[in-house]
């Protein structure tokens, strides 16, 4: 009888990862479906067309290489690397049973659940360079970065490196996800440059605005759903009482915090601008799930609404800011799950004693070090070698005509 | 034979089309175009940038009519597109050379 329980609980947890990896794949369609929304209409083909081939990429790479260097299980605390590659041997009911129930989900349900999150800070990077920058120069970034930049610095945390034993706290990745990739987006905008047009030499900053609200918001609602999986999933664990309230706890937080940010970011812009900004309001929305994703257990809900609401916030004054540094993130990106994952990473302290903002501050800033100049480095051989920015003409046209080869839509006549 | 283009808002192309059938108007062609006249535009922010929104959208109508129709179209339109505010929009009536239905390789008035 208690063989079964113990089965029956590892079925359980191991259905739990991937039911919850599967909500954080279909973050990629929220992904995209945001991105393609909130660039013009004759950059929409690329955008997409970067979304499907960095899940994709993500999903091969951290199989080869990735995963192995996250979670090698060496005695190093920096250096990760061990030889094996992902197999499809899993454990044993045998193996199983004799652990006691230690041994509590399949390994391969560990590994479906964790490259859906290296998937997750890729795209990050594809909305801070959408509209300029040369595809296959962006996938073969994807490349470099699911295969070893995230990989490295998610092994000093969660594949238990020197930032997990320095006390640094991050639940489901405000730092090792959202934090890694909106670096090596800022990284990649930085050697970039800004659409052609963007800021005047007068100090202008021009507006140009996205092509399909009902996309962009659609996107926003499908990464809201996905983040219940990349928040409640990251329990690791639900097949018992305890477990199955923290989740429930989790899942609230998660929802409380998108909430908050939401309404703040609605009030901020509407402060600042005089009406409101929806594309403002969907990225609140996105704040205030990252704020709250380095610590969505410990917060009560009331907390955890605070927590987002001061996400979004940030993230306004951080979109205008940007443009101040003349630094074009044509979806906000960089701010959403840059700036917005810090806060997250400090917020830890509200409400867990076992933080300490050194030691958070610590782990971003090791986080961010590590992501931006070895993304640099890699940026910049790419753009030796194939260029990273598509020609003036190409980017007044459009890329989908130049990168892609086709329209978005192509019947319509209204340009 | 003239051929009559009138600029009105979007919303009073169905009103300006039942009063153009009631005075036999056979066809019209509509597009959808952006505008201004002597109304000023005004500023918008999107993400905090500026921009300035002074083409707003207005539907083209293109109306090819014998001689004779000329003052009734234009009062039609007229009547049917004055809202009394400003973008209300114009009509300019051009001289047609010549008009061909296609399918039949009629010409002139019968083509109308």
């Amino acid at each position: 009888m208690e063989n079964q329980v113990i089965e029956l609980a590892y079925a359980l947890d191991t259905f739990y990862f991937l039911v919850m990896g599967a909500f954080v794949m279909w973050m990629a369609a929220g992904f995209a479906m945001l991105e393609a929304g909130l660039v013009r209409s004759k950059s929409t083909v690329e955008i997409l067309t970067k979304n499907i081939a960095l899940y994709s990429i993500a999903s091969i790479m951290y199989m080869i290489m990735g995963y192995n260097i996250m979670y090698s299980g060496t005695d190093s605390s920096w250096w990760p690397f061990a030889i094996d590659i992902l197999t499809n041997a899993d454990n044993s009911a045998a193996d199983v049973i004799a652990s006691g129930g230690d041994t509590y989900y399949s390994g391969l349900s560990d590994f479906f659940f964790q490259v859906v999150f290296v998937a997750t800070a890729m795209s990050i990077v594809s909305g801070a360079v959408a509209e300029r920058m040369k595809l296959w120069s962006f996938l073969v970034f994807a490349i470099v970065m699911c295969g070893f930049i995230y990989p490295v610095q998610g092994f000093w945390k969660w594949g238990g490196g020197f930032l997990d034993a320095a006390g640094f706290l991050d639940f489901a990745g405000s730092g090792v996800v959202h934090l890694c990739g909106a670096t090596a987006a800022l990284a990649g905008v930085i050697l970039l440059g800004a659409r052609k047009g963007r800021y005047t030499s007068d100090g202008r900053v021009v507006a140009m605005p996205g092509c399909n609200m009902p996309l962009a918001t659609l996107g926003t609602f499908i990464l809201w759903l996905g983040w219940f999986g990349f928040n409640g999933g990251s329990e690791l664990m639900v097949s018992n009482v305890g477990e199955a309230n923290a989740v429930s706890l989790v899942f609230v937080n998660t929802n409380a915090a998108a909430a908050g940010g939401v309404v703040a970011a609605l009030l901020t812009a509407r402060l600042m601008f005089g009406k409101a900004d929806l594309s403002m309001t969907l990225n609140g929305a996105l704040a205030g799930l990252v704020s709250i994703t380095a610590e969505p257990l410990t917060p009560t809900p009331l907390l955890a609404t605070f927590i987002g609401a001061i996400g979004g916030i940030i993230v306004v004054l951080s979109i205008v800011t940007m443009d101040k540094f003349k630094l074009d993130d044509p979806v906000g990106a960089i701010s959403v799950h840059g700036v917005c994952g810090v806060w997250g990473l400090i917020a830890v302290i509200l409400s867990n004693g076992d933080a300490m903002i050194g030691t958070q501050l610590y782990g971003a800033l090791v986080i961010f070090a590590w992501t931006f100049i070895v993304s640099g480095i890699f940026w910049m051989i790419i753009k030796m070698i194939m260029g990273l920015r598509v020609s003036e003409e190409a980017e007044m046209e459009g890329i989908d005509i130049h990168e892609c080869g086709m329209e978005a839509y192509p019947e319509f006549v209204n340009k | 034979m003239k051929l009559i283009t009138a600029i009105i808002k979007p919303f009073k192309l169905d009103d300006v089309r039942e009063a153009l059938s009631e005075i036999g108007v056979a066809g019209i062609t509509a597009t959808e175009v952006k505008g201004f006249g002597r109304q000023k535009g005004h500023t918008e922010l999107y993400r905090g940038a500026e921009y300035v929104v002074d083409f707003l959208p207005k539907i083209k109508l293109e109306i090819a009519i014998d001689d004779a129709l000329q003052q009734s179209v234009i009062d039609a339109i007229t009547n049917a597109a004055n809202t009394g505010k400003i973008g209300d929009g114009k009509i300019f009536v051009s001289d047609l050379a010549e008009v061909i239905r296609i399918r039949t390789g009629e010409s002139g008035a019968e083509a109308l």
